[in-house]
């Protein structure tokens, strides 16, 4: 098949073939009613009719025509390549710090090609210097593409190259890196890269969009400016993800990677703290710490890298009617850890204690977080929580169900020692417990 | 001079919901209940090219207040959330006046993003899509295309601009739209009116568009012979179309006289484009004139340019009330954010001396031919209009620049920006196509309304209307609850039309929001009338309480107004008292008297009785008092 008639089925595919039309041909379609279009054939995506023809009228405007027998379908012209002139890349000031942006994936620097709608990533120098001209007053920017993933489609794997690539700049005289992400799984690669790098000697930064960058509204841009400033200005040394503090264009919040969870599907500030305060935030181009509680920047630090992670680690949500059997089946794959997102204070069904009780038997770590998102599990104040804490689960305090599972699989990584490894759970390494709740950190 | 006009109507349509979320359409004058900030960046084109104009407002620091009111935008207009599928009652409304003009659907709708930044739409973008194309409708014996038919959301309202905030309300973002364009074929200001009226005349016939002003607003683009192409953008009312293009007319042979003059004066480019920007600030010291003086003192600079050979022609008019000067003026304000310009065709004045012009002209060495502008502002943004000023000189020698521009209220219009280049549009990948099955096209087929000439035979016909208010009544915008009232009431159809479109225009021009009278409210007032419980007389007076006291009910506007009928009981007494003072002539006169009492009567109790009722008793009074068969 011809490239670009993929979506393309029935007579409409059959009509396109015969004629050897391909994307951005002109093509003329007479209707057996008599009315003529003429127009640009662009691409199918997977919604709609398949054998209706799209074309792209000279008005700007695609409709979508369904072939007939007695429709004619004829090509007028080849299309004609359309070329992007990239900006010139442009000149650094001398003195403005070094900060790498590594692109990873997601809406937050894309471009759209406006005959066929379809949105391809950008990561040069140039073209985000021209997208964000502003970028060039802060810091002296350099982009490298590491690779082009959606955020579900993120893995430990994709954590590991991202510490390493992060890694292997610390010793470029940079100010802070920053990391262009997409945000569904943002807050797990934060809460990774967190663990994976310590002791860092510059803020790292990540940093997402939650409108596609080809529109006018979004924020990509505004978030970036952000990053930016929070990798140059920000006195920490940890891993961070800046994003809208609201819905208007003048806050950006500085969220530390093992606190922070995207909270709202679609919403600009959907990224949220949760038990804790936010790092800080950048307004006017200027950045404010807020957290006393960090560890901060020092460019002697020599890093620890250790990017290894465990993926036999699974994090379970129980509900009511949870089958124990669940259990029992992870163990039975060989799972060496399992994190429990239980009921209010840290519960679960008593139902499932005897499959918690064999997971212990087997040397499988159990931690227990809340579904209730805000608040510290206590498992003494009921019945269950101490029975369970009997069966060998470990309350993990105020850790977030999500980090403590990213956290497990580079405590797994790290010993095999059950004892070692519960431990380590409840050992604070990235800021992802605290002992105190303030009131402000409230749903 | 041959004149084209093509004519692209909108009209809201008055579907349950907005085109692209769930929320019910009402527009709102209260406090908001919350607002948000953003800034709209200008992206690149496919070629990496950024609109200037756009790049431009952005680059001046120009922010958007969005205004929220909950019941009607939800995150969907606030660009917090992604758009639902497009609404099917829209699509069937268009595929339904696609039918009327003779229209061919297509047969799987796309919707569009059209870039707009200037801050209407939350998104950056107007969402739309086409749904028929290549119809036509017959005028006086004309044949006009119908070119496009498209559904689009409306646009945010503008409020206010305050500095470099611009204030939109998100009510209205989201409202359907049907948009039309004709050909541009139209070659009258008179045609032009007649096809936009025969258009609207269409869409009323579906009763599903909606009522009040902004409800319908029509793009005119009108080019003549060897002038421009100008787009004149959002004019409201109907009969304003005819003034609009004959103005632009006018305006635009203006220009081309002004190019002429120019030419025979051998006024070339490169006597502009090396004009250098002059500071007069030492002249102006000591001036009189408030508006340099106040400038100056907050550290501005007194710029000018000479404009060579153009000296008298600022001072012409192009059309009621705009000189060439004025041309200049706007680009100034547009390019610049300057106050305004002063030039030598209108000096000395403005407190400006003779004096001191003769001081510009001695500097710059001008001649009578030539003309000065002048503008007192920041160095820079003096330097911006003075730049764009010299800018619109150059276009004067080639006549009539491509202009949007926007109507004044006498139909003469102001530039508000260049002509955008070809729309940008992409795929709005948020949603997906819909496709126009047969079930759907069927649907529509079979429950078309009435045609226009047919709707008003029928209205001649079956309400015994004559055609002059039957007209009246198509072209208004109280077709659809006229039915509604008839069906309901038993008023004559001559009043009800009256007051739909005579009394509501009325309040109109008195400056009165009509808009706000709601279907059930009007069909209210006449089952008041009918029952007896109000008189006719007092119709126009009610109903502009009502506009003017919004969700409150013809009972509330009959107490507050103090215009309850008086009851039967009240009645007989005041007929008995008057026999008594008439007793005289209707002894004399018997029943014959009844139309002198009657005529009595009603001088003293008009608005607060029923005629017949009143008729009734003095009738039956005088029949008891001296007999009916006495004369």
């Amino acid at each position: 098949m011809p490239h670009g008639l993929e979506g393309y089925r029935g007579l409409a595919l059959k009509a396109l073939i015969n004629i050897g039309a391909g994307i951005g041909d002109t093509i003329r379609i007479k209707k057996s009613s008599g009315t003529i279009y003429e127009g640009i054939l662009v691409p199918r995506f997977e919604y709609g009719d398949p054998e209706c023809i799209v074309l792209k009228l000279k008005n700007g405007y695609n409709i979508g025509l369904k072939i007939n027998d007695a429709d004619v379908v004829e090509k007028l012209g080849e299309g004609s390549k359309l070329t992007y002139k990239a900006q010139p890349t442009p000149k650094t000031v001398l003195n403005l710090p070094k900060v790498p942006i590594i692109g990873t994936g997601g809406t937050i620097a894309s471009r759209v090609d406006y005959r066929t709608g379809a949105v391809t990533p950008i990561f040069t120098t140039g073209d985000l210097y021209s997208m964000v001209p502003e970028l060039g007053e802060i810091a002296n920017v350099e982009t490298k593409v590491l690779f082009n993933v959606f955020s579900e489609d993120m893995t430990p794997k994709h954590w590991i190259k991202i510490a390493e690539e992060i890694a292997s700049q610390f010793g470029n005289n940079i100010q802070g890196v920053v990391v262009a992400h997409g945000t569904d799984t943002m807050g797990y690669t934060a809460a990774a890269l967190s663990f994976a790098l310590q002791a860092l000697p510059v803020p790292v930064v990540l940093v997402g969009s939650q409108r596609s960058s080809d529109r006018p509204s979004s924020d990509a841009a505004f978030n970036l400016i952000g990053a930016v400033i929070a990798a140059v200005h920000a006195p920490f040394g940890e891993v961070a993800v800046a994003m809208h503090k609201n819905l208007s264009d003048d806050e950006v919040l500085i969220h530390r990677g093992t606190r922070v969870r995207k909270c709202h599907t679609s919403r600009r500030d959907a990224f949220k703290s949760i038990n804790a305060d936010p790092l800080g935030i950048v307004k006017n181009r200027v950045y404010r710490q807020i957290s006393s509680f960090f560890k901060p920047r020092n460019s002697s630090n020599s890093p620890k890298i250790n990017p290894v992670f465990e993926e036999k680690a699974v994090l379970v949500k129980y509900y009511p009617g949870f089958n124990p059997e669940i259990i029992e089946k992870l163990l039975d794959m060989g799972y060496r850890g399992v994190i429990l997102e239980g009921t209010g204070l840290g519960h679960v069904g008593s139902v499932c204690i005897k499959a918690i009780e064999r997971a212990r038997d087997m040397g499988v770590f159990i931690g227990m977080t809340s579904q209730c998102i805000w608040g510290r599990v206590n498992m003494d104040v009921y019945y269950t929580g101490r029975d369970l804490q009997r069966a060998g689960v470990t309350p993990l305090e105020d850790m977030l169900a999500e980090t403590a599972v990213v956290k497990l699989m580079w405590v797994l990584a790290q010993t095999d020692n059950i004892e070692e490894i519960k431990k380590l759970m409840l050992t604070n390494i990235a800021g992802e417990f605290s002992h105190r709740l303030s009131y402000r950190w409230s749903a | 001079m041959k004149v084209k006009v093509g004519l692209e109507l909108h009209q809201q349509l008055a579907t349950t919901y907005k085109l692209f979320c769930g929320c019910q359409i009402s527009l709102s004058s209260a406090e908001p209940e919350y607002k948000f900030i953003r800034r709209l960046r200008p992206t690149q084109s496919e070629l990496g090219e950024v609109d200037p104009a756009a790049l431009f407002e952005f680059k001046k620091g120009r922010y958007i207040v969005y205004e929220v009111d909950d019941s009607s935008s939800c995150l969907v207009e606030m660009d917090e959330e992604p758009p639902h599928p497009i609404n099917g009652e829209a699509v069937e409304v268009a595929l339904t006046v696609a039918l009327l003009l003779n229209a061919s659907p297509v047969d799987e709708v796309h919707v569009m993003r059209k870039i707009v930044i200037d801050g209407s739409n939350t998104a950056g973008f107007q969402r739309t899509a086409l749904i028929a194309t290549g119809g036509y409708i017959d005028v006086e014996n004309k044949r006009i295309p119908i070119q496009s038919i498209c559904v689009e959301e409306d646009a945010a309202r503008l409020i206010k601009q305050e500095g470099e905030a611009i204030y939109y309300r998100l009510d209205r973002l989201g409202i359907p739209l049907i948009e039309i364009a004709t050909a541009p074929i139209i070659e009258s200001p008179r045609e032009a009116l007649t096809v936009a009226s025969s258009i609207g005349r269409i869409l009323r016939t579906t009763g599903r568009v909606r009522r009040g002003l902004g409800s319908i607003r029509q793009d005119v683009n009108i080019s003549t012979e060897g002038g421009g192409l100008i787009e004149v953008k959002g004019v409201q009312r109907l009969d304003l179309i005819e003034k609009v293009v004959e103005y632009e007319i006018m305006r635009q042979k203006n220009l081309l006289a002004i190019r002429d003059e120019l030419d025979a004066r051998g006024c070339k480019p490169t006597d502009i484009i090396n004009e250098p920007i002059i500071d007069f600030t030492e002249i102006f010291r000591n001036t009189s004139s408030h508006i340099i003086r106040n400038a100056v003192k907050s550290g501005g600079k007194v710029l000018g340019v000479v404009l060579k050979k153009f000296g008298g022609l600022l001072a012409r008019e192009l059309e009621p009330g705009l000189r060439f000067g004025g041309e200049f003026a706007t680009r100034a304000s547009f390019w610049g954010g300057v106050g305004g310009i002063f030039h030598t065709d209108e000096l000395p004045g403005y407190g400006i001396t003779a004096e001191e012009v003769a001081k510009v002209k001695s500097l710059t060495g001008a001649s009578e031919l030539d003309a000065i502008i002048l503008v007192a502002d920041e160095y820079s943004k003096a330097e911006a209009a003075l730049k764009a000023i010299l800018e619109r000189a150059l276009e004067a020698l080639k006549g009539v620049p491509d202009e949007t521009r926007g109507p004044n209220p006498d139909g003469t219009t102001r530039y508000m920006r260049p002509r955008p280049g070809a729309a940008r549009m992409y795929p709005e990948t948020d949603i997906p196509p819909l496709r126009i099955t047969e079930d759907i096209f069927l649907k529509v087929k079979h429950n078309l309304p009435e045609h226009p000439s047919i709707m008003l035979k029928n209205l001649v016909d079956v309400y015994g209307l004559n055609r002059k208010l039957a007209e009246q009544l198509m072209d208004s915008e109280y077709l659809n609850v006229f039915k509604l009232i008839m069906s309901e009431v038993k008023v004559p159809a001559k009043f009800v039309v009256a007051t739909l479109t005579e009394t509501l225009k009325n309040l109109e021009r008195e400056g009165v929001d009509v808009s706000i009278l709601t279907d059930s409210t009007l069909i209210d007032v006449f089952k008041y009338v009918d029952k007896g419980f109000m008189v006719k007389e007092n119709v126009p007076e009610v109903l502009k309480w009502l506009c003017l006291n919004v969700n409150m009910s013809v009972k509330d506007a009959l107490e507050a107004l103090n215009i309850q009928l008086l009851t039967r009981e009240e009645l007989e007494k005041i007929v008995d008292d008057a026999l008594v003072v008439k007793s005289d002539l209707v002894n004399r006169m018997g029943l014959k008297a009844l139309d002198s009492i009657m005529g009595f009567l009603m001088g003293k109790l008009r608005g607060r009785v029923d005629p017949q009722l009143l008729m009734e008793i003095i009738r039956r009074r005088i029949v008891e008092k001296v007999g009916g068969g006495r004369s």
